[in-house]
């Protein structure tokens, strides 16, 4: 048993650190925030260079190698700074779709842009009425003339409005909620009818709607074997709840960080607040949240590859429950110990507080994941 | 980063349960497995079968009869035991009182006393709290005077558990009261409960349980050679005896233990409308709950241990295991709710202790007695409260 990082990890991580501490300070975030593409395609090409853009994949891909803990490493870093890039929509969910489903060919012509930086992902796969329900998919695909016809709507498609391609789960069989024939086309996404309208979301990240009217893809569109989609959706998305975990870890450190700072230096009554035992017990009990938060990220890392995949998604719940936990505990009480100041747009506590307020939705918030475990069972390895 | 127990971990994992399945008397397992303590003698039996095997004090050193192993084959061992489930080695003996007399200890003192407490030839307990000095122990006021080759214990010490059981008491008493400091001034000494002057009364908990007592020292004396360490020094003692074994506290393989055995009678125990318990879905999502709250229980510990693996010099004082103390005690006292829920109504015919509670099953028997006395665990050993303070200073900076 072994927690520590590998020297190569530690080189990996010290290098991240150092780029975005140099580059990603409040003030840059709030102007790179301001300005489309609500992301800074500067410091893409920076992560792309140190290597980050390649963490997950094969090297035989041209990729790093890093496997899940590269991908929480890197992770970490980026929830620290709250980084606005598309990681998590090209990297880890759309690159995840590929490493799991694409062929040798697919990954060749479209893993060396992902990993150079050059070409953008998203994954589409909420619609209207489906929730965290990755099976509820009542947009279809169906075959004509050797390749497909896709009809239907998605919506808060991750950094949609910006990928150059779309992997958007569509039924290719079945009835709206069947588990069985969901299907993974990659889709250009200048591809005719396809319509996308992007918007800022509540954390200040970008994500967008997007319709599919009659959009024609050729056969080589599909991913993986027809009907056989959620199974892949359902890996890369326990692999995004892992890439999350870590990403929450990272922000939480940063609240505690700027919490205490405060309590530091706020006076009143004539005195640093942080002497009141009212307020050291609200900042114990977040840095024991985060302390907990951090050892299920590591779980996560750790387990994210389990073969069962039963096993896997009850971990993986286990672990989005306890992040979401932390998160709300965390960021609801780094507003509460800023008081006033805590509300303001122009201070970052609050924006690390929007984040973590994502990060539990996504996917499937606490309370979400606690009633699927429930009705799976619980744990049964735990107890 | 890797998760997995070596080979060799896991060969020792299987030798430990090969020694419980055949050392452990049965009697011994069925009373624990029904949720109840086990009694001195059961404790004292088991204790000397793992001191034969040289495993009652594997964190003490070799010389003294403990072994060269890493901090995760010692958990492994203790986690085995507490899922199996057997008791548990006196702490007082082998966590408390040992380690201070092998830290501070004379060489006379460490042959008299170590190798008969792990044995568990005596039974220590530990006289720290008083009636005015709980959380703040450094305020504590019974006095030792030096008379001679002899101090003069005279005061009162509390919540002292097994006190009717010990054959020896650590205590901390205070040998300079003009000191203005009030750590300073106070001496760790030892001393054998048949002393004349010295009277014990139980304290009855809010369960019925008699485990804990007052402790009355009316010109007690106690030889001069049972000081451990430097006199007014005692404080030093109390504090490393405090920051001791904190992976034992987050008691990991008992709650397994305690969720396996609930998940178990709740097939069998009727819920609502009719469906077993197992199938009631507000049951369903607490059991799940708590077996994520212990699963990122399991993973701190093990965090922690790994840190404590490490040779000292490269360790860094870990927030982690302050996370301890306080998570595992709130995850045993959930269960300890959870319990209640599922014995129900029946759980409140068996508090009385004129009750008829043979028709219960044992547990549902024990449930609310287990639930009522479990609220001691935020309390003792330092309160969660005092934890906080500690992280607030020690992690925080506040």
């Amino acid at each position: 048993m072994d927690f520590d990082l590998s020297e190569e990890q530690q080189l990996l991580q010290d290098g991240a650190r150092r780029l975005l501490a140099d580059r990603y300070d409040f003030e840059s975030r709030r102007r790179i925030m301001a300005a489309p593409p609500g992301y800074s395609p500067a410091l893409w090409a920076a992560y792309a260079e140190m290597g980050l853009l390649g963490m997950p994949f094969a090297a035989a891909d041209g990729g790093f190698d890093g496997g899940p803990e590269g991908v929480m490493i890197v992770s970490e870093l980026l929830g620290e700074v709250l980084a606005l890039e598309p990681w998590l929509a090209t990297v880890v969910l759309g690159g995840g779709v590929l490493r799991h489903a694409a062929t040798r060919e697919q990954r060749a012509a479209l893993l060396p842009g992902v990993i150079a930086g050059t070409t953008l992902l998203a994954f589409a796969h909420t619609e209207a009425q489906s929730r965290y329900d990755l099976a509820d998919c009542a947009t279809a695909a169906t075959m004509q003339g050797g390749g497909w016809v896709l009809d239907g709507a998605k919506m808060v498609v991750l950094h949609g409005e910006t990928a150059d391609h779309l992997i958007v789960t569509a039924r290719t069989s079945g009835s709206r909620r069947d588990s069985a024939g969901i299907s993974l086309f990659l889709v250009p996404a200048g591809a005719d009818g396809l319509v996308r309208r992007g918007y800022t979301t509540a954390d200040g990240m970008r994500a967008a709607d997007i319709t599919l009217s009659h959009v024609k893809v050729g056969a080589d569109a599909l991913l993986g074997s027809p009907g056989a989609g959620l199974e892949v959706a359902e890996r890369v998305v326990d692999e995004a709840i892992a890439a999350l975990a870590a990403e929450a870890v990272g922000a939480m450190q940063a609240s505690l960080r700027l919490t205490l700072e405060y309590l530091k230096t706020r006076k009143q009554f004539g005195r640093a607040i942080g002497s009141f035992q009212a307020l050291q017990h609200r900042a114990a009990d977040m840095m024991v949240a985060i302390e907990q938060a951090r050892s299920m990220a590591m779980l996560a890392a750790m387990q994210v590859a389990e073969t069962d995949a039963d096993l896997r998604r009850r971990r993986m719940r286990a672990v989005k429950i306890e992040i979401g936990r932390a998160a709300r505990l965390v960021g609801q009480q780094s507003i509460q110990l800023h008081g006033g100041i805590g509300m303001t747009m122009e201070y970052a506590i609050g924006h690390y507080f929007k984040r973590l307020t994502a990060i539990d939705t996504l996917f499937g918030d606490a309370d979400h994941h606690l009633h699927m475990l429930a009705e799976a069972g619980g744990l049964a390895d735990a107890a | 980063m890797d998760l997995r127990f070596t080979e060799e971990e896991q060969a020792f994992r299987r030798e430990v349960r090969a020694f419980i399945d055949a050392e452990l008397p049965r009697a011994t397992r069925e009373r624990l497995a029904a949720g109840l303590g086990p009694t001195k003698a059961m404790t004292v039996d088991w204790q000397r079968r793992l001191n034969a095997r040289g495993w009652a004090v594997p964190h003490w050193p070799v010389a003294w009869g403990g072994q060269p192993w890493s901090a995760i084959k010692r958990y492994i061992l203790s986690e085995e035991m507490q899922a199996a489930p057997a008791p548990a080695p006196l702490g007082f003996n082998v966590a408390m009182c040992g380690p201070v007399v092998i830290a501070f200890g004379t060489e006379a003192q460490k042959k008299r006393f170590l190798p008969r407490m792990a044995n568990l030839d005596d039974w220590w307990c530990q006289g720290f709290s008083e009636p005015g000095a709980g959380s703040d122990l450094a305020s504590l006021k019974t006095r030792a005077v030096r008379q001679g080759d002899h101090y003069v214990v005279n005061g009162q010490k509390t919540w002292t558990t097994s006190a009717q059981h010990a054959d020896w008491m650590f205590l901390l008493a205070r040998t300079d009261p003009d000191n203005p400091k009030a750590q300073e001034g106070i001496s760790f000494l030892l001393l054998d409960m048949k002393t004349p002057g010295i009277t014990v009364r139980p304290i009855v908990t809010i369960d019925g349980g008699r485990e804990v007592n007052e402790v009355f020292f009316d010109d007690v004396r106690v030889p001069a050679e049972h000081l451990v360490g430097t006199e007014h020094r005692g404080w030093d003692c109390a504090k490393f005896l405090l920051s001791n074994e904190r992976t034992g506290q987050a008691r990991v393989g008992a709650s397994k233990e305690r969720l396996r055995r609930l998940r178990e009678v709740a097939r069998t125990t009727p819920g609502d409308g009719g469906v077993p318990l197992a199938d009631n879905p507000r049951f369903r999502t607490r059991f799940a709950e708590i077996e994520v709250q212990l699963k990122a229980l399991e993973m701190t510990t093990l965090r922690v241990l790994a840190d404590e693996n490490r040779a000292l010099k490269e360790r860094k004082p870990n927030p982690a295991s302050s996370v301890l103390k306080i998570r595992g005690t709130e995850i045993q006292q959930a269960i300890s709710e959870l319990y209640v829920m599922a014995a129900g109504p029946y759980g409140l015919a068996a508090a009385a202790a004129d009750a008829d509670t043979d028709a219960l099953p044992d547990w549902m028997a024990l449930a609310q007695g287990t639930y009522f006395n479990w609220r001691k665990q935020s309390i003792y050993g330092g309160s969660n409260e005092i934890q906080k303070n500690i992280m607030a200073k020690a992690f925080m900076g506040l």
